[in-house]
């Protein structure tokens, strides 16, 4: 701190301390390198001052008294001693007092070795016990989800766990109960912990409460090697990763204060059982017979070698080039690589073999133009107290757990204002101050009406659905708060209708960031919250059809890299729709999958599945076999997260380190390598022999990435943000035409649920069970005209297929839409989903 | 004004032999609501002013200036709410229950004073649980005053004073009488208490916003102030101590009671031997100890008997008047059960929130049982007092505590008291193979 | 046992609409529940959890802090005999090894016929007419055995005119809706108005 009047001047242990107004005293002393014992206190939640265990002499003006240095404010002159006689008694009477009906089960607790109890114990605790009496006992352990394990005999009632639950995670589904000293930590009878983010309460327990049932008795800490990483996901999660023997056993979050503050979703957090799975690719696979040989036409995927493997896919593709020319060669997916394998890829496919037909998003993101050329909000930014959130994207809680926990914290503690702009309700809606839901596909209508100072709402005193006084109330709002700022969380809020309706708003609200930003105010940004892990590295790294790493387009940018990769495509390509139907037209001969799984995940299977049957050979690069790589012909097996090396871009344009910790199975290899070693099959040398290399060529050919060293990541414990684009937002010509619904028709909104039927996530015993199955979920209003109990089959028809599924009331739902979850295990919605039409309208029968 | 005679001086307690005191009629009767018109014909500030003048001091334990604690609302902040604290669940304390069954107008009359005066715009009135004749006296009292116009909608008829009373009552948690954790409970929590600072509820209190937490009794006091003056109470009682207060004298006494006495000036000889009070010890018997604020209180002894009924004077000598309970104990009484009684109602009540007190007052409570079943060894006495210690450094009065609230530190008392008095007692338990030499060791290293 | 059935949600909602902030209601309708079946069952905590906005383990939290609620069927007559100071000056501890005896329960046990649950329990605020003790929080003073055999035998007759187990105060607070002013919601809320009254001749407002 600089500025002098943001600084207090307190004393501690006889030095002077510069602490910041309003911290607490713990903290300060803490960053004064002064570390109070404490088990309640979190620097991420509110303080309780429950364990007294942090009771230090604190003077601040009358005199020293005890008082827990976790709950008073540091105040200028104060001093604290946490030497003193007095403090070393009261902190030896708390330590006593916990430790009385504490077990001494250490050496068989997950916690020993790294449990804060059993430290400060071993530093400063008694030799032996002053209490003879019987200890207090409870059933051990018992399940409070079927993720974490709770032992009460061992909890020393911080208030952790269930505080994380109800102020960060926003589940108080965890609760004291009972009193005194025969209060414990328990869920309601039969009423689990379902919550996305439990596992977190496993990490901040400081003693061994509670465990994880996908860690109990794998490790112990002296055990455990670790690395500081990223986890692949949109918000680039900050984690460390432990392994014990070649095989990952742990993540834990690591508190990035720009990022996910230490918390983890249980999806992310457990995922290390997929990378360890059995199930696991470990060694090429080409179509064969059963001795290995190749057969094109083999109905078995056989194990091969990599030269088998590369020279049969090398062979494959210099035959398309060759007969039909680069555009017949066609890439999807690569999300979920690293930038350094996205960049090697799109220089093999974009420089060496010459195609434009690549896309890392399958139809459900957004234009490259919008994620890169409107002005890119970080998460902090969004969570800037007293500022405003426009939320026009699917639920963050389902899709971008830590994000959520973000924003719920935004809202709650630093006032933020959250303007819901979505087709149904979400996980946030409770706490946010507008909630404009409108029909799907309208969004553009309210938003437009919400920046526009002009709400027109017709007869029916509605814009799109969404009330007009309602929208008049938002509009005053944001209005209100027009001196702080704006970020509007972009992405798919439903994948029952076409990009167009989205972009239409972005277009309305950039509109709106231009006038604000010509007064001089901090105006409007925009965070793009796309599925997939590394979408954004995509992005950047030119994964994208008419889009050169950097933030470059093909026109702009494509002589000038030219020259240093020797060619680029001759012309902008087809993203993956147009791949797709290019492909079930016979167009292209040979198709790269990039962990990319179109039969699953494509919203047109039919499309899907006819551009799979019509493709001569289809080359996938996979952790598993999937349902589309089931059917590719050549398959190589890529290093999953925790066997790479590389870095990672986050929704922010955040790039970040990712840190191998174990070897991959068998003979799997990273995708740069595989990109690289197919390149030079091709004749193109690459000379990539490390990351490190790949990153270098980034820095010199990507022109956002300039000045994203190696050692500009490194310098700040959050990495570095690529903020530059030469990209520019180009709004769309006209609006998307939305057709009317009719009065016996409900209009579809179809989102993801986080767990789901993925490929990874289905490969995670713990978790796979816990996918929902497909409901039809109406607004009471509607379901009450269907006349059915809750939970009744109903036939759901519209003009492209039918489905039987259980419907519900659901309030969260407006009046007159239909929702159902896109990814669900038992049910493939999609079959319902007309791709032909901007929007999806069903009819209900019974 | 002089002070009246102490036959004159029932204030609070006038109407406790009103047989229909507790109805509006009777209420009207008697000079009711005399004090709500009076108040009401006064600028809001004006009544703070009178209760300022009383020198009213809060009636629920803590014995702080009412007037001074409506002062601490931060300015400019709404809405305030006023809440009613009878919890009343102090071992040997009963007043409240009384005033609540005998007199609910004079208490309501108390809260719209009270709103009135500092802009309190709604009221809870938090009835002990267990109190189930209190809570309908008080339901069919605020029934009556709703619909006769005292509370509600336009307060008698005045367009701009609308207050609402909302009767509430808890369900069996002593610790709820603390102000702190009576607003988590009237928030529908558990009720453990906060820290204060910050959580003064004068400016974090209920919902987070300025609450007055005040006492029954105190309330109850209101009427007689505005009806005749802040300075007409100062003249009663001490210079500290004004106007009466209730005391319970109970225990082992020959005619144990609720008595309103002269606060301040009255002695503790006064009020367990005089006939017209508790009148004295049983016949036969002398007088052991006694507690003279409730079971919170360190215990006094024959030489504290001519002490006043007055908080400085006690404070001073070790003690405190507490909630105005008087627990008196003859030469009969085994002190170690005694004091085991009083520390096993502290290890119920712990809420469990601090770990000193939710682990240190059910081990106090093991180890004084554990010497009660002849299984004691030499050093559990100096061990109680270290246990004591870590509870409230120092074991002074009044207490330094390591814990939120003052109830851990509050088992501290009669250990302390007893012990230091009664040493042998205890010893007594004593298996007698055990030697009787005590050690002052510390934590055992 | 049950949900709130819909007697007891009428007054329910009338209860909540006394409180600015809905979960402030919990406790009374804890009780209003422990009324209508006489102990707080886990569908009627869930109920009221949908009442005031929380989860089901909250209102399970505040339930099982306060002694009152009880989460198990009782007997028909909770006995709680005080053990409070005043009370153990002057013979609870025998009072309740009477109680014992003669019920054949200790405390926190139910009679085989379902009729009394025997408790010690804290002060109870009648400490001068000690011992004491309250039948359904209805107050029996200066208990005798004698006075103890003739309650039991009475509360076998259910002939002690107390209402079974559950129910508090016979008169509920209830406030016709033109003389309600309306709740104080924590947030929006002005200076009230009367506040603005100027300081009469006769006050000084300092």
């Amino acid at each position: 701190m600089s500025d002098r009047e943001t600084v207090v001047n307190i004393t501690v242990n006889g030095q002077p301390v510069e602490a910041q107004p309003g911290e607490w005293v713990i903290a300060a002393a803490e960053r004064a390198g002064v570390y109070i014992p404490h088990f309640c206190y979190h620097p991420r939640m509110s303080s309780v001052g429950m364990c007294r265990m942090c009771i230090v002499d604190i003077d601040a003006g009358r005199g020293p008294a005890l008082q827990p240095s976790c709950m008073v404010e540091v105040s200028e002159g104060m001093v604290v001693d946490t030497t003193s006689e007095q403090t070393r008694k009261a902190q030896d009477g708390v330590l006593e007092f916990l430790l009385l009906n504490h077990p001494l089960d250490c050496p068989v607790c997950d916690k020993g070795g790294e449990c804060p109890l059993q430290d400060q114990t071993m530093a400063y605790g008694p030799g032996e016990s002053r209490f003879i009496e019987e200890k207090r006992h409870f059933e051990k352990p018992i399940p409070v989800n079927s993720l974490v394990y709770l032992d009460r005999e061992r909890c020393i009632l911080c208030d952790r766990c269930t505080r994380f639950a109800d102020e960060v995670a926003g589940d108080p589904l965890i609760t004291f109960q009972d009193r005194g000293d025969q209060t414990q930590v328990n869920t309601f009878p039969d009423l689990p912990f379902s919550s996305y983010f439990s596992g977190n309460t496993v990490q901040i327990c400081p003693v061994g409460a509670l465990t994880a049932v996908p860690y109990r008795f794998k490790a112990r800490p002296w055990d455990l090697t670790e690395v500081e990483s990223t986890y692949p996901n949109p918000m680039g999660d900050r984690v460390v990763v432990q392994a014990s023997r070649d095989q990952v056993l742990r993540y834990q979050g690591v508190d990035s204060d720009a990022v996910n503050w230490g918390w983890l979703t249980d999806k992310d957090r457990f995922s290390f059982e997929a990378t360890a799975s059995e199930l696991r690719l470990g060694s090429p696979l080409i179509r064969g017979t059963p001795l290995g040989r190749p057969d094109p036409g083999g109905s078995e995927l056989v194990e091969t070698s990599w030269r088998q493997a590369l020279t049969l896919a090398a062979d494959a593709i210099r035959g398309a080039v060759e007969d039909k020319g680069p555009q017949s060669v066609a890439v999807l997916g690569g999300a979920r690589l690293t930038n350094e394998d996205q960049y090697a890829w799109a220089r093999l496919v974009k420089g060496v073999i010459g195609t434009d037909n690549v896309d890392a998003q399958l139809d459900d993101g957004l234009p490259a133009d919008v994620v890169l050329g409107l002005p890119r909000a970080t998460i902090n930014r969004s969570c800037t107290p007293g500022g405003t959130v426009i939320l026009m994207a699917p639920d963050p809680k389902e899709e971008q757990g830590t994000l959520y926990l973000r924003l719920r914290h935004a809202v709650v503690n630093d006032g933020v204002q959250l303007i819901e702009l979505t087709p149904r309700a979400t996980g946030l809606s409770h706490l946010a101050a507008h909630r404009l839901h409108h029909r799907p596909a309208e969004a553009a209508a309210v938003a437009a009406a919400l920046v526009g100072g002009d709400i027109d709402a017709g007869p029916d005193g509605e814009i799109g659905g969404v009330p007009g006084d309602a929208l008049a109330a938002a509009a005053a709002a944001l209005a209100d708060r027009a001196d702080k700022p704006i970020t509007v969380i972009v992405g798919r809020p439903s994948l029952a209708e076409t990009d167009g309706p989205t972009v239409d708003a972005v277009a309305e609200l950039a509109r709106f960031a231009k006038l604000l930003a010509a007064g001089g105010r901090p105006g409007i940004a925009f965070l793009p919250a796309l599925h997939r892990g590394n979408v954004l590295g995509a992005l950047d790294m030119g994964l994208a059809p008419g889009l050169l790493p950097g933030r470059v387009s093909l026109d702009d940018g494509g002589s000038a890299l030219a020259q240093l990769w020797g060619a680029v495509p001759a012309a902008p390509g087809a993203d993956a729709r147009g791949i797709l139907k290019a492909a079930a037209n016979g167009h292209i001969d040979v198709l790269v999958l990039l962990g990319a799984d179109p039969l699953g995940d494509f919203p047109d299977q039919d499309l899907a599945n006819a551009a799979l049957e019509a493709v001569g050979t289809i080359i996938a690069s996979d952790l598993f076999l999937n349902p589309s790589s089931a059917r590719a012909h050549i398959v190589f097996p890529a290093a999953g997260f925790g066997e790479r090396q590389g870095t990672h871009t986050n929704m922010e344009g955040r790039v970040t380190r990712e840190r191998q910790i174990v070897t991959s199975p068998g003979t799997a290899r990273a995708d740069w390598a595989i990109a690289t070693e197919l390149a030079r099959m091709l004749g193109a040398d690459f000379g990539f022999g490390s990351p490190e290399d790949v990153w270098e060529e980034i820095t010199r050919v990507a022109p956002s990435h300039r000045d994203v060293s190696q050692e500009a990541i490194d310098a700040a414990a959050d990495g570095a943000v690529v903020a530059d684009s030469s990209i520019a937002f180009s709004p769309p010509e006209g609006p998307t035409s939305v057709p009317h619904v009719d009065a016996y028709s409900l209009r579809l909104v179809s989102t993801r649920r986080m767990y789901d039927r993925g490929t990874l996530f289905q490969h995670v015993p713990s978790l796979a069970k816990l996918a929902p199955n497909a409901v039809l979920a109406l607004n009471p209003y509607d379901f009450d005209r269907v006349g059915v109990d809750s939970g009744t089959e109903v036939q759901v028809i519209s003009n492209v297929g039918e489905l039987d599924m259980p419907v519900v009331a659901d309030p969260g739902v407006p009046r007159g839409t239909a929702a159902f979850g896109y990814n669900h295990p038992d049910l493939d919605v999609r079959a319902l989903i007309d791709n032909d039409s901007v929007v999806t309208d069903l009819r209900i029968q019974t | 004004m002089s002070a009246p005679a102490p036959s004159d001086l029932r204030i609070i307690t006038s109407r406790f032999d009103v047989e229909d005191g507790h109805t509006l009629a009777g209420y009207e009767r008697t000079g009711g609501y005399a004090g709500l018109r009076r108040a009401l014909e006064m600028a809001p500030a004006d009544v703070h002013g009178e209760v300022r003048t009383a020198s009213l001091l809060g009636r629920g334990g803590a014995g702080f200036p009412a007037g001074v604690k409506w002062g601490f609302c931060p300015p400019g902040v709404w809405p305030r709410y006023l809440v009613v604290n009878g919890d009343e669940s102090e071992p040997g304390t009963y007043k409240d229950r009384l005033l609540m069954e005998r007199d609910p107008h004079q208490l309501i009359e108390g809260c719209l004073i009270a709103c009135y005066a500092l802009g309190l715009s709604q009221c809870f009135l938090y009835v002990r649980g267990e109190m189930a004749h209190a809570q309908e006296r008080l339901a069919a009292a605020l029934n009556e005053a709703y619909e006769a116009g005292y509370v509600g909608a336009n307060v008698l008829g005045a367009e701009d004073f609308s207050v609402d009373i909302t009767l509430h009552w808890g369900a069996g948690a002593y610790i709820v009488g603390e102000e702190t954790a009576l607003i988590e409970s009237l928030e529908g929590d558990r009720g453990m208490p906060r820290l204060k600072p910050p959580y003064f509820p004068a400016s974090i209190g209920l919902y987070g916003k300025p609450t007055i937490v005040n006492n029954v009794e105190t309330l109850a006091n209101l009427p007689w102030i505005v009806s005749n003056g802040g300075d007409a109470f100062a003249a009663m009682g001490s210079d500290s101590s004004t106007g009466t207060r209730v005391f319970a004298v109970s225990g082992h006494v020959a005619t144990p009671g609720v008595f309103e006495v002269p606060f301040g000036t009255t002695t503790f000889r006064e009020i367990i031997f005089d006939p017209q009070y508790a009148g004295g010890m049983r016949p036969g018997r002398t007088l052991k100890t006694f507690i003279p604020g409730g079971a919170s209180a360190p215990w006094f002894f024959e030489e504290h008997l001519d002490l006043p009924l007055e908080k400085t004077t006690v404070d001073q000598a070790g003690s405190m008047l507490g909630s105005g309970a008087i627990v008196v104990m003859d030469d009969t009484t085994d002190v170690v059960k005694a004091c085991h009684n009083v520390v096993r109602f502290f290890a119920r009540e712990s809420c469990g929130k601090c770990t000193p007190c939710r682990e240190g007052t059910s081990w106090l409570e093991k180890i004084l049982g554990r010497i009660l079943a002849g299984q004691g060894r030499p050093q559990d006495l100096d061990l109680l007092m270290d246990v004591c210690d870590n509870i409230s450094p120092g074991i002074n009065w009044p207490p330094r505590q390591t814990t939120i609230c003052p109830l851990g530190p509050s088992a501290v008392s009669p250990i302390a008291s007893a012990l230091e008095r009664f040493r042998d007692e205890f010893e007594a338990y004593l298996p007698a193979t055990a030697v009787a030499v005590t050690t002052s060791s510390g934590v055992a290293s | 046992m049950a949900r709130l059935n819909s007697n007891s949600l009428a007054i329910a909602q009338e209860i909540i609409g006394r409180y600015p902030v809905p979960r402030s209601a919990l406790i009374p309708l804890l009780h209003l529940a422990q009324e209508q079946d006489g102990y707080v069952a886990e569908d009627a905590m869930a109920h009221i959890a949908e009442l005031v906005e929380v989860t089901p383990a909250e209102v399970m939290g505040t339930c099982s802090f306060y002694e009152m609620l009880k989460r198990e069927p009782v007997g028909d007559y909770m006995v709680n005999i005080c053990n409070g100071i005043s009370c153990h000056l002057l013979g609870a501890s025998a009072l309740i090894h009477h109680a014992e005896d003669t019920l054949g329960v200790k405390p926190g046990g139910t009679t085989d016929d379902g009729k009394i649950t025997l408790e010690a329990v804290e002060c109870i605020a009648a400490c001068t007419e000690a011992p004491c003790l309250q039948v359904n929080y209805r107050y029996r003073n200066q208990v005798t055995t004698e006075d103890f055999d003739q309650l039991v035998a009475d509360l076998r007759a259910d002939a002690a005119g107390v209402a079974p187990h559950g129910q508090l105060a016979k008169v509920r607070q209830h406030v016709s809706e033109d003389r309600w002013a309306g709740v104080s919601p924590p947030h929006g809320q002005g200076e009230p108005a009367w506040m603005a009254r100027n300081p009469s001749d006769n006050g000084d407002g300092s």
